[in-house]
């Protein structure tokens, strides 16, 4: 029917255009649609960061605080705990903290802000069991070691630093969230200093 | 045809007002991107509302934010009840006991806004009149046999109605005429915000959507155009 | 490589033959005029429905006492929460002026009449599970009008003698509207209606495609084999189906012609639908109504209660027949007597183009009544509008009894055997 010789350039650069300005539309109206899986305010709101009091803790007690749903273990660890950490490095993964597990101002030999203080995710970095708190009884796990953590699920163990031991499932350290104390006594989980 | 559908399309508005409210509203003429506004609104809402009324669907932090306040001076300046800055603005009051003191539960205000119209808003909290009848002593022009107090009168006094319905100018008050008018213009002013928080950045994300499909409008017709030319 | 697997799949579900026969050689009369882009926005709607309604499922929460707040929850606090409401909401009514435009299109030029009744009665099914549709996400906000609107509706069915009330009682499954009511019109609104709805629109088209578009000439572009000289031949390829048993004239290919246009058209609609939702989401208060931002209260009703737009020229119908049963009658009376169009019409001639003076009047007093109709049913009722109500409703049910009667022996226009231009 078309006499005129149909105009082949023409017609493929149109084409091309509104292909890339309609695919611009689809891209744009997908926006909401993805967007509106994200965390919602009240999602946010309900994993606002925890206030912790810590000055009722006592030396070598655990304390379980809930932060977005999930358990973080405070401890107060004494004078022969901390300097225990350092007697048992060559049995564990990852002795200096280097794996990113923990805040910049973690990243040191007790893998805490105030060295007494240890906050830790009480989430087994292997498949997410909560690991349980060995109060002088951690021997059985490891010799010479006196306290620790051991996950009954697939007995992976920690020390009380949070750091893996080797030849068990877990593959680095407890994660230690963001954390600062506002003041002396308090602890606010999720949030670092200077932040807030 | 199609002059007649546009005829229609002209007849609807017409209709439309036909329906509308018998009470004239005054103009609240407020103006959601005004912060300055929104926040003195604010603040009167706290202080004056807060205690009977709730904004159960909007919470404190978003509307710092949307207010441009930071969280810590929210939390300093504008919350007094110990909450966390994520809780909904919202107060104690039992409803049941509210209830008891008003004849009926004091409503929530979150989308009072888009239920009853700014206007109204702005009408409703400047036409209480002295009505010995009523329980509080006061009456209100637009909402008649109202079981809210006038909360207020210490700013603007009380006005008196005559048999014509007109209102007398308020006194009593520690506001003059135009300052309470502001007043209540910032209170409007937030209230409308609060019912559609989002209302501002709505229309900035249209005026983009819509350029936009203008553009594509424009490639769409001349790809029309282009493969029509076949077509004899 | 590619080609083997096509092939292969081809062989197996013959995608591409179906592709062909329904799109890229399909024939389409070349005359389509402004009316025929609706049936397209009817389903770009659709989609927007469907996946907008995915979504807001995802935050909603079907409870007497969640509803509502899920509702702001939605509009507040979920990321563009209040964008996928706002396209849900405005799409709604959307759907139903696109639907109202694309029947009188098919009112106007005879696309019910016979090889297309089975088209007309999918579509008007359509309609009909539509309106169910809208009636109950209307519920679903727990607004106060969305309350009393359902309380009134429901109470329709009440009107049917014997088992009326029991019926009622039955819909709601509790004394009042209440949370029972809502879980069940929740269900049925995301699940079970969409499902219907969606093999409706494939039956539609299918039937549309089998018997083919009419057009505004109302000509037939399908002659039969071997009665066209081949220049006079659409010189484009179509589909063998098509082109075995007939001669295709005035007919181009729906790919690319129609899936151009119809971009076109899509993007003027989106830029009106995109004004409305970012400028105007309440739509005056026909969209959204001012009461429906209360929460259901089921001992308070709204000053004024009005069904949304959509339905005005049926409520009205209702509401002016004095009496309970009658008025029930009257409305559901008012949409069989759309789906028994094809029989009232006994005329041979489909476009108004061609057919008899009294037609076109007949035609043009019926939309001007059904807009009257729907313009009253979003009025408080007063006596002068119950008396204008009655003569529209005379004149909607009219256009049938007289399509009836001057279709016997219409004096029309003689039809072009080939379509004309525009």
């Amino acid at each position: 029917m078309s006499n005129a010789p149909v105009n082949n350039g023409r017609r493929r650069f149109l084409t091309a255009a509104t292909s890339v300005v309609g695919g611009i539309g689809v891209v744009g109206v997908a926006v909401p649609f993805i967007g509106s899986w994200n965390p919602s305010a009240r999602a946010k709101a309900a994993g606002a960061p925890v206030e912790v009091n810590v000055s009722k803790i006592e030396p070598g007690q655990l304390i379980r605080a809930e932060w977005r749903g999930k358990p973080v273990y405070v401890v107060r660890r004494t004078e022969e705990i901390l300097s225990g950490l350092s007697t048992h490095n060559d049995q564990l993964k990852d002795p200096q903290s280097e794996v990113p597990q923990q805040p910049a101002y973690a990243t040191n030999a007790y893998r805490s802000i105030k060295p007494d203080i240890l906050v830790a995710l009480g989430v087994c970095t292997h498949l997410g069991c909560a690991p349980t708190h060995h109060k002088g009884d951690f021997e059985q796990h490891v010799a010479g070691v006196k306290n620790g953590f051991f996950c009954p699920c697939h007995g992976s163990k920690f020390d009380m630093a949070g750091r893996v031991f080797q030849s068990v499932p877990a593959p680095t350290n407890l994660m230690v969230p963001e954390h600062s104390f506002p003041t002396e006594d308090i602890l606010l989980i999720g949030v670092s200093g200077g932040e807030a | 045809m199609k002059k007649f559908i546009l005829a229609v399309l002209v007849m609807l508005p017409m209709l439309a007002t036909a329906a509308g409210p018998s009470i004239p509203l005054d103009e609240a003429n407020n103006d959601l991107r005004d912060k300055a506004s929104l926040k003195r609104g604010f603040e009167a809402f706290i202080n004056n509302c807060l205690a009977c009324h709730q904004l159960q669907y909007q919470r404190y932090n978003r509307t710092f934010a949307d207010l441009g306040i930071s969280d810590e001076d929210g939390l300093a300046n504008y919350m007094y009840t110990g909450e966390k800055v994520g809780d909904h603005i919202t107060n104690t009051m039992p409803a049941k006991d509210a209830a008891k003191w008003f004849g009926g539960a004091p409503p929530d205000l979150t989308l009072e806004a888009r239920y009853r119209s700014p206007d109204w808003i702005y009408t409703y909290l400047r036409s209480f009149y002295v009505d010995e009848s009523r329980p509080f002593g006061v009456n209100n022009k637009v909402f008649k046999e109202v079981g809210m107090p006038h909360v207020l009168q210490n700013l603007q006094g009380i006005s008196t109605i005559d048999e014509n319905g007109n209102l007398s100018e308020a006194t009593g008050g520690s506001m003059t005429v135009v300052e309470y008018d502001n007043f209540i213009r910032d209170l409007t002013n937030f209230l409308e915000y609060v019912g559609e928080p989002n209302k501002l950045e709505r229309q900035g994300i249209g005026y983009w959507v819509i350029g936009f499909l203008f553009i594509l409008l424009f490639f769409a017709y001349l790809l029309k155009k282009e493969y029509w030319r076949d077509v004899h | 490589m590619s080609f083997k697997l096509m092939d292969w799949i081809e062989q197996r579900l013959p995608v591409m033959n179906a592709m062909n026969k329904h799109v890229t050689q399909y024939p389409a009369p070349k005359n389509f005029n402004f009316w025929y882009v609706f049936g397209i926005l009817a389903s770009v709607v659709l989609v927007n429905q469907l996946l907008t309604g995915v979504w807001l499922t995802m935050s909603y929460e079907p409870s007497g006492d969640g509803a509502f707040a899920s509702v702001e929850y939605i509009m507040r606090d979920v990321d563009y929460g209040w964008l996928l409401r706002y396209m849900h909401s405005t799409g709604a009514s959307a759907f139903f002026v696109v639907i109202y435009m694309h029947m009188f299109r098919g009112m106007m030029y005879g696309s019910y009449q016979k090889p297309r009744e089975l088209l007309w009665l999918f579509g008007m099914l359509i309609f009909l599970v539509l309106m169910a549709e809208a009636f109950m996400g209307y519920l679903l906000p727990w607004g106060n009008m969305s309350y009393w609107g359902a309380q009134v509706i429901i109470s329709i069915f009440g009107a049917i003698p014997i088992i009326g009330d029991d019926l009622t009682l039955w819909i709601r499954g509790d004394y009042v509207i209440s949370g029972a009511t809502l879980n069940r019109f929740f269900a049925l609104h995301v699940i079970a209606l969409p499902l219907v709805l969606v093999v409706l629109v494939f039956l539609h088209i299918l039937a549309l495609h089998e018997v083919g578009s009419n057009n505004p000439d109302g000509t037939n572009i399908k002659k039969p084999k071997g009665s066209v000289a081949p220049e006079e031949l659409s010189q484009f390829t179509f589909h063998e189906q098509y082109t075995k048993k007939y001669d295709i004239v005035d007919a181009i290919p729906f790919h690319p012609y129609y899936t151009v246009k119809d971009l076109v058209a899509i993007v003027i609609f989106l830029i009106i639908f995109c004004g409305v939702m970012f400028f105007a989401p309440e739509g005056g208060g026909y969209f959204i109504e001012a009461p429906n931002f209360q929460p259901a209260n089921g001992l308070k009703t709204p000053e004024h209660i009005a069904p949304v737009w959509y339905f005005g020229p049926f409520y009205t119908i209702l509401r002016i027949i004095p009496d309970k049963l009658l008025g029930a009658v009257g409305m559901f009376g008012a949409i069989i007597a759309l789906f028994m169009l094809p029989w009232c019409d006994r005329g041979v001639v489909k476009s108004i183009r061609y057919r008899c003076t009294a037609h076109t009047v007949n035609l043009v007093q019926f939309a001007i009544c059904f807009i009257i109709l729907g313009v009253l049913g979003t009025l408080p009722a007063s006596p002068l509008y119950n008396m204008i109500g009655v003569v529209a409703s005379f004149g909607y049910f009219g256009f049938f009894v007289a399509i009836w009667i001057y279709s016997k022996n219409e004096k029309t226009k003689p039809v072009p055997d080939r379509v004309t231009g525009e």
